[in-house]
């Protein structure tokens, strides 16, 4: 059986900057194994700019980000295998994947990065009354339609939900020659960044519609018109409010979910919130020596944030692979609980240990609404040690929250940090 | 172009009573208005083999379904396609109706219904233990059993191609008029004249019947609307569980699929539309409400489609089989509702017969009743699939993730006889959509694939034929604004 020190399933952001940092780290023999023809992932069709404003201090387009981390893979001359399907990881990390060249192949892993990223909720999930007719797509399958093989999926655009994918096909739409009649949003505020609704909707002037949803799809064979439908508090449409929009084609962007269904194949505990691998501060899954990092971890707003948390996951698995051993590894503290309450929604990672934990620690975390001018709090057990104002916090917005070691090993008997939205 | 037999409909009575026919040396043909097989009622069903404790004892329905029952077996072994005898419960909640359920069992004695009997709640639940908090009683029925409809339908038409039976998709029936020797059927693509007109119609049956008889008939369309769930949640019940029936018929069912989803459902409601395969949010109210009842914490989050069927039900709640008295050479097999799937082997055989008898056929002599299926990788240990592998690279690339799904499945289904021209074509062959993500993914590549075997530009390709098409056109071919 071929043998590596890290296998990292997935070649997008992800797994390209977990591939460099474990190289930088020290870790000699690295493969990331990719079920695309192409490194990057899903930022080869993400070719609108607003990439890399934090990592590179310029903006690039998605392709141009996914470029620099694939020059630094081959400068390092990390191996890697396109087309390549990863089929099952024991719990003793043997990788099995499969490829046109090699057919079916295991590989003994010593450590795993899981970087597979996440897919897009379907129209199914959402339960929309209606026909089943051509014409409805989620906005990345649309996405690549257009940004790669050149293909207008229709030309009356109906988009429902505005995640960024859908905020950002809003525009490539309409700079395309469609028209896209509106963004109809479930909830009262948008799942997008406000940066996009501004230039993706509002400089193009479609209508953002918010607690409105589409409550049946016309067209037996290709979509003819949707009804689109206000929606109460608890979602559930009101009568009365029935307005029907011709159009060809309904856009979803409703929602990403981590696609983490080799990690619950080898039994990694799935956080319900996230639907992604609960992990503790080194991005170490409940299985000794798999790791995570980016989306398939938690849905990420700005890649800037996945090639961070990335680099975090490469690190640490190079470094297990040199201290796993000599049994190193697993000579840890206590473990600290993270979690959210009040508004915040998750953290990662959800454990923490003080004792081994690097000099700072950033924790990510989504909000469960808009919070207009409010306190941000972090308390170590009961005691409060940071109370930091935001005007806004959204929940299309990841937020962050830095720890420091020095602070958190001046409380012996730490059970527990939590993270609160409170008032002013 | 003249013809024995003309079969209209190629779902899967159609597909059956043609496969039973291609065992003799006959003209036949089937007329089917959609671009495959499998387009409309078979198509949206529950995949279920009932076990037959249902029907009426003395009707056509129970003779079909026991029969038919009986014959799976072996005909998923010959034609290559996935079967399972997962047992079925009929489920009681109160006391008092435990004598309904013991009626029950005793018509499915009647119905020579094998091994059948009532559980407490504890066997049951030892059995089930998903089972809703109030079932006190079910009937447990061990030969009960599911199916893929669409694999079984495409099997047997697959299996009727090669044994000579002809297929022409996007051929609707338009009109019927007796003649001489039998019917003229007039269709936009000619005129076909045939001594027998097998009416495997569907919810279009009566229109047809009643083109050449006098004796009108009448086929209700009852729409029962599904939801489909995540294989992850595939094991939350391994038999299917009823309730007891009521006057729309079985009521809301779960059950895991052959290919191990979970599936509740359907509803019923009586309808005008033959169309109106549209799925409402009072259907999914209504499945929500009645399936508490019979099975607790089904996980709704899950469900990753819903859709709807329509079952072609008879006023007489029974299967229509056998010549129009009026009309000789005209053969029902008409108000194919539920046990319809079960009995179709039967069915099949019956009309057949009446065929044979009629224009005296004799045996084909080549005729070949096996099939063999699309050959699914997953089912080889490594060194097998790795010989695949070398043979053929295109098993080695997955298209369907969520399925996985390779790209040789694919091509072995759009070049095989019958083959899928679609990307529902491609569904209900090998499974590419079907999961998780449905076709989010994998839609592209299948457009991709499907364009280049039949060398049609992409905006040609479409989800289900007709004017399903899945491209508009390209970027900027209409573009309006400002240079």
């Amino acid at each position: 059986m071929e043998k590596y020190e890290i296998v990292i399933v997935g070649g997008g952001p992800a797994g390209l900057a977990a591939a460099v940092s474990a190289k930088e780290a020290g870790a000699d023999r690295i493969l990331i194994l990719e079920r695309d023809e192409t490194l990057g992932g899903i930022l080869n069709q993400c070719i609108h700019n607003g990439f890399g404003l934090h990592t590179f201090k310029e903006e690039l387009t998605g392709p141009e980000y996914a470029q620099r981390f694939i020059d630094q893979v081959q400068a390092l001359r990390i191996e890697y295998r396109l087309g390549t399907m990863v089929m099952e990881i024991g719990r003793d990390k043997v990788v099995t994947a499969m490829n046109r060249e090699k057919g079916m192949f295991q590989i003994e892993a010593k450590a795993v990065i899981l970087a597979m990223g996440c897919r897009e909720r379907p129209r199914g999930a959402l339960n929309i009354p209606g026909y089943r007719p051509a014409g409805i797509y989620s906005a990345g399958t649309a996405q690549r339609l257009v940004n790669l093989e050149g293909f207008l999926p229709g030309r009356e655009i109906v988009i429902l939900g505005s995640g960024d994918i859908g905020l950002i096909m809003a525009r490539r739409m309409t700079l395309e020659g469609a028209h896209v009649l509106l963004v109809a949003e479930l909830m009262p505020y948008s799942g997008g960044l406000k940066r996009n609704i501004v230039q993706c909707l509002d400089d193009f002037e479609i209508p953002l519609r918010l607690r409105h949803t589409v409550t049946r799809i016309h067209g037996k064979e290709r979509v003819e018109g949707v009804t689109v439908q206000e929606v109460d508090e608890t979602g559930t449409p009101v009568t009365g409010t029935e307005e029907y929009y011709p159009c060809d084609t309904l856009l979803l962007s409703v929602g990403l979910i981590p696609e983490n269904e080799l990690s619950r194949g080898m039994g990694i505990g799935i956080s319900p919130v996230t639907s992604g691998p609960i992990v503790d501060d080194r991005l170490g899954t409940s299985v000794e020596g798999v790791f995570a990092c980016g989306n398939v971890l938690h849905v990420h707003d700005l890649v800037d944030y996945v090639s961070e948390e990335a680099y975090l996951a490469g690190k640490h698995a190079a470094c297990y692979v040199k201290e796993a051993e000599s049994g190193r590894w697993t000579e840890r503290g206590r473990n600290v609980l993270v979690s959210g309450k009040e508004g915040v929604r998750y953290t990662v990672p959800s454990l923490i240990c003080p004792e081994r934990m690097e000099e700072t620690l950033t924790v990510r975390f989504r909000v469960g609404d808009i919070y207009k001018d409010r306190f941000l709090s972090v308390y170590l057990d009961d005691e409060r040690i940071q109370h930091r104002r935001r005007p806004v916090m959204a929940p299309g917005e990841m937020e962050q929250v830095i720890l420091s070691r020095e602070e958190l090993l001046k409380h012996p008997d730490l059970k527990s940090v939590t993270i609160k939205i409170e008032e002013v | 172009m003249k013809y024995d037999v003309v079969i209209i409909g190629a779902g899967v009575s159609g597909a059956a009573v043609a496969r039973e026919l291609s065992r003799y040396r006959v003209k036949a043909c089937v007329l089917e208005r959609e671009e495959d097989v499998c387009c409309g009622t078979s198509k949206a069903n529950s995949g279920i083999v009932h076990a037959g404790y249902d029907a009426r004892p003395g009707t056509h329905m129970a003779k079909l379904n026991i029969l038919g029952n009986w014959m799976m077996s072996e005909l998923t072994r010959k034609l290559d396609i996935p079967f399972k005898r997962n047992g079925s419960m009929v489920i009681c909640t109160e006391k008092e109706r435990l004598c309904e359920l013991e009626e029950l069992c005793e018509r499915g004695k009647k119905n020579g219904v094998p091994d059948l009997r009532i559980l407490s709640r504890e066997e049951a639940v030892r059995r089930e233990p998903n089972l809703a908090d109030e079932v006190m009683y079910a009937l447990y029925a061990p030969t009960g059993g599911i199916v893929c409809p669409f694999e079984l339908n495409i099997a047997l038409a697959e299996n009727a191609y090669t044994n000579g039976i002809e297929f022409h998709f996007n051929t609707e029936a338009l009109a019927i008029q007796k003649t001489e020797s039998g019917f003229q059927i007039r269709t936009e693509k000619g005129n076909y004249e045939t001594k027998i007109i097998v009416n495997a119609a569907g919810v279009y049956a009566d229109v047809f019947h009643n083109m050449v008889s006098g004796e009108k008939m009448t086929i209700t369309p009852r729409r029962g609307e599904y939801m489909l769930f995540d294989q992850a949640v595939g094991n939350h019940v391994l038999s299917t569980i009823f309730r007891l029936p009521d006057e729309l018929g079985k009521g809301v069912l779960v059950t895991p699929t052959v290919h191990g989803n979970l599936l509740v459902g359907p509803t019923a409601k009586n309808l005008k539309d033959r169309e109106a395969l549209d799925t409402t949010a009072d259907g999914f109210a209504a499945i929500k409400s009645q399936v508490a009842r019979s099975v607790k914490d089904i996980p709704f989050r899950q469900v990753i489609t819903s859709f709807a069927g329509l079952r072609a039900c008879a006023q007489t709640s029974d299967f229509i089989i056998g010549e129009a008295t009026d009309a000789k050479g005209f053969i029902d097999c008409a108000g194919i509702a539920s046990p319809g799937l079960t009995s179709c082997p039967a069915i099949g055989m019956e009309v057949a017969e009446i065929a044979r008898e009629k224009l005296n056929l004799q045996p084909n002599p080549t005729f070949c009743g096996t099939r063999k299926g699309i050959l699914r990788p997953m089912s080889l240990r490594m060194e097998e699939r790795n010989a695949l592998i070398r043979g053929n690279p295109a098993y080695g690339t997955i298209v369907c993730r969520c399925e996985s799904v390779t790209e040789g499945e694919i091509l072995d289904a759009v070049r095989r006889p019958l083959g899928a021209r679609s990307l529902d074509g491609v569904k209900r062959r090998t499974r590419a959509g079907m999961g998780r993500c449905q076709a989010g993914f994998c839609s592209p590549k299948v457009m991709e694939i499907l364009a280049r075997e039949w060398r049609v530009p992409l905006d040609q390709v479409t989800k289900c034929g007709g004017a399903s098409r899945l491209i508009a056109g390209v970027n900027k071919d209409k573009w309006q604004g400002d240079e």
